[in-house]
Order: structure tokens, then sequence, then C-alpha cells
């Protein structure tokens, strides 16, 4: 599958496996990402590790899919890798989402009981 | 519009059909093809970024339709960075759509932020001399990807010594 899913702390990661997300995959992606998050999940994070390149179909992909989400639900972005990283900085997207370094780190403020 | 020097002869020139797949195909080529100017990986990422909305922009533009349409790519490194031509036969560009400064207005709500038009922003971001004509049945689109080059400055064929990396070798390559 393209896309992974795994909850934690009653939020929803969801990690692309691609390593692309551009013009040639970017309708999919918008259409995978639309199944993975239909649990209704209020916090879902997008982790990109794997993805090494973005363009602006891609981005507007992303952006399709947390538009699809919003209001009731938020997506998060981590793992941006250097490219990636570049394109949502450069056209300021980097300000609409909230970005974590990696996925674990979007749950470090939450206390696990052993 | 920015022209190559007439005595370069270190060139890549592509021709690809107007569909995503062909698009990844000729970037793949592309960015393995420039690896030997020692590209750092962010000026390596700016370049694959911005051949790839060039072309997107062509295939979204001159080729709503088509997906077999003829488009030619020539990137000439130089001194200053990578002066790229792309050309096709397509439909015209529309008027305004390459000097409209595509810089999405993001205080708005969620419902409202935009989808697209960042691919022509991207473009003006990271390149110099970005212009654009239509000549006879043809679109052309030029611009300069300005990138360190440090090995630019060996020519080809001038070098008569062997080079040391070129003496019998010591290991099997292990890619």
């Amino acid at each position: 599958m393209s896309l992974d899913t795994e909850t934690r702390s009653d939020a929803l990661i969801v990690t692309a496996n691609m390593e692309r997300i551009d013009a040639a995959i970017a309708i999919q992606f918008k259409d995978d990402m639309r199944a993975a998050t239909e649990g209704g999940h209020t916090r879902v994070v997008l982790d990109l590790k794997n993805v090494s390149f973005i363009d602006s179909s891609g981005l507007g992909a992303v952006v399709a899919a947390m538009k699809l989400l919003a209001p009731k639900q938020e997506l998060e972005l981590a793992g941006l890798t250097q490219i990636v990283e570049k394109v949502f900085r450069l056209t300021r997207m980097d300000r609409v989402f909230t970005i974590h370094e990696n996925s674990d780190a979007a749950f470090e403020d939450i206390v696990h009981s052993s | 519009m920015l022209q190559p020097d007439k005595t370069s002869d270190n060139e890549l020139r592509f021709t690809f059909a107007s569909n995503s797949m062909a698009a990844r195909a000729m970037l793949h080529t592309a960015i393995s093809g420039l690896r030997y100017l020692d590209l750092s990986d962010e000026d390596s990422g700016t370049i694959e970024l911005v051949l790839a909305e060039a072309v997107n922009n062509i295939v979204e533009h001159a080729y709503p339709t088509n997906p077999n349409g003829m488009i030619r790519l020539q990137i000439t490194p130089m001194e200053n960075g990578l002066l790229c031509a792309l050309s096709d036969n397509g439909c015209p560009m529309p008027v305004g759509v390459m000097t409209k400064e595509h810089r999405a207005s993001l205080n708005c709500d969620v419902e409202n932020l935009p989808e697209g038009g960042f691919g022509l922003f991207l473009i003006n971001g990271l390149t110099h001399g970005l212009s654009y004509t239509r000549k006879g049945d043809m679109n052309q689109l030029s611009f300069l990807i300005p990138v360190t080059l440090p090995q630019l400055n060996k020519q080809f064929g001038e070098t008569i010594e062997m080079p040391q990396r070129c003496r019998k070798r010591s290991s099997p390559r292990t890619d």
C-alpha cells in the first residue's frame, strides 16, 4: 500500500511510502489519503520521511487532504526531507501546517503510563 | 532571451512526451546526467524541482489533452548556473500566465486555501531571466537556474596526462 496507518494516543499516523509526490501520483495520493483518514481521528499526522521529492502538484494534494479533514480534524506533518521542506517553506505552506521533525516528536508532550 | 555560448559542447538534450511518467523518466536521466558537475544535494534538488514545475506547466497548458506531445529540453551548464531551454509545439501559453506572481495569499480560512498556482511561483523564485516566447507554432521557455558548478572549468579533451583516478584499479567497483 502506498500509505501505511497506525493509531497512537487516539491520533492517526499515516506514513507515505512513495518516494515522490508529484504530478504522476498527486490524484492517487489525494484519493488514498481520503480513504486512509476516514476513521474520524481528530489528529492525523502525515509522516513524509520516505518522500524525497514533492512538486506543486504534490503540495496541492497535501493541502487538499488537509482541507478535506478540516475543520473537525487537523492534518499535521512530520519528517520533511530536504526538497519537501524547501517546497513548503518557499510557498509559505510551512506556516499553515503544524510540522514535526519526526512522528515521535508529534507525541512528545503526551505522558505514557507503562 | 538568454543564449548559451555557441562554443559550448557540454549541453544535455532530451526529447520526451507530454505526460507525467515520461517527465519523471526524463528528470531521472537529467539529474543523473548532471552528476558529473558535483552539485550539492540542495542544488540538485532545486534543479529537479524547477524542471519538474516547468514541465508540469507545459503538460498542463500546452498539451492539456495530449499525453504524446513533444517536449524538448536543453540544459547548458554555464559559469553561473544551468541555462535551460524548453520548447514544445502545443497550445500557446495563456496571456499573463508567465508574468503573474502566483504567490498565494495564505491569510484565509483553511477551506479557501489554494491547491494550485504554486508552480510558477516556485519557478520564478528559483530562476533568473525567465522568458517565454511563441515562435510560429512553438512555445519557447528559457531560464537560468543559478547554482555553483565547481567542476565546470574543466574542458573536455584538453588534458593529456592520465588522471590518477584512471590508473590501475586496486579493488573492484562495488556499485
